[in-house]
């Protein structure tokens, strides 16, 4: 290529990398997984379609749980702190992430948000990522568990149509169950839906607003701090 | 469109190698994307024309393998076809993903002056 320098020709170089694109998130997700496990907060990142009620269930949980359990939030948005704000109100410490155009949280965005955030003391982080059923799937946070709120209101098939974030759940809160008498939606498809696309799937049906169900939700909750008290026991 | 943040992550990745090794320029990407990865690979393509420009990639092809989502029954091996249950019904196990969720950057080909 080089015909006047004198240098010859440059070599091809095969660099066989065989390495994640994200494999940067991956080790800041590890990194906070260490920390929340260190300290026995069990991060919840809690996902679904903007307007799936995941903001009125943390509501609904910090209403249940209030001066039992330790609950703190990091909200992330496109713009505005609204859902913070919400969660304040609901007596739930909560700082906002705002994203401005990115659709989706990434593990140092949630770093960098509780650097600031009394995290450490909590039983619970929840980590209420953007409304979006496909680009959080792809960020691991560190969190322990991965919860999917999906409404009766969005229909049947959404699992089969957005199968990634489906497939990655712990569970799925089927929520606005209060609307359901008025809606063609049956539970049961949407049960089969997600046995499609999920190997172990889980499905509690809730309604924020009523507080029909949310005591299964709150069981597993508890379940879950166990599990992590006991990591915690067992490291010391 | 988290498609912009992966192509940046990889050209992030690309550069620090090819810095590594003194290249003077990338000729060829081969990266890995699985159907249940949740990346779009027309739009990675997209991102990644805009991204290469004026960097050591502005001429490197981007080879985009894609790979099909396999479920196996960690028991008995089986598959269940695409849409079934994920549930190995003669085993009454959960099945297991084998592939399909990849989002790897396989290879660089770089041009190094004097190797």
């Amino acid at each position: 290529m080089c015909e006047t320098c004198g240098c010859g020709d440059p070599g091809l170089v095969p660099v066989e990398v065989h390495d994640r694109i994200l494999a940067g998130n991956d080790r800041t997700a590890a990194h906070n997984r260490e920390h929340f496990a260190e300290r026995g907060v069990v991060a919840v990142n809690l996902m679904g379609s903007p307007g799936s009620g995941k903001t009125a269930v943390l509501e609904a949980t910090a209403r249940a749980l209030a001066g039992r359990r330790r609950l703190g939030a990091v909200a992330g948005d496109l713009e505005t702190d609204r859902d913070a704000e919400r969660l304040r109100a609901a007596g739930i410490p909560a700082v906002a992430i705002t994203t401005g155009s990115a659709c989706h949280l990434d593990a140092e965005m949630l770093h960098r948000a509780l650097h600031d955030f009394p995290w450490a003391e909590l039983d619970y982080l929840f980590v209420e990522n953007v409304g979006n059923l496909v680009c959080p799937a792809v960020y691991d946070l560190g969190q322990a568990v991965s919860v999917v709120a999906l409404s009766v209101t969005e229909g049947e098939d959404k699992p089969l149509k957005y199968p990634v974030m489906f497939r990655k759940a712990d569970l799925v809160l089927l929520t606005k169950m209060d609307l359901l008498p008025h809606l063609d939606v049956r539970v049961e498809a949407i049960e089969d839906a997600l046995a499609r696309v999920m190997p172990e799937p889980r499905l509690f049906p809730v309604s924020a607003r009523s507080g029909d169900g949310l005591a299964a939700w709150l069981e597993w909750l508890e379940a879950r701090r166990i599990a992590v008290g006991h990591a915690v026991a067992r490291r010391a | 469109m988290h498609e912009y943040s992966l192509v940046q992550a990889l050209m992030q990745r690309v550069a620090q190698e090819a810095r590594a090794r003194g290249a003077s320029s990338v000729r060829r990407l081969s990266v890995r994307i699985g159907s249940l990865a949740g990346v779009e690979p027309e739009l990675f393509a997209s991102a990644y024309s805009l991204f290469r420009e004026g960097t050591l990639c502005s001429d490197a092809e981007l080879v985009i393998d894609q790979v099909e989502a396999r479920w196996v029954c960690p028991q008995c091996g089986r598959s269940p076809a695409p849409g079934e249950i994920l549930h190995c019904a003669s085993c009454g196990v959960p099945a297991r993903l084998a592939a399909g969720d990849e989002i790897m950057l396989d290879r660089i080909e770089m041009e190094v002056p004097d190797v």
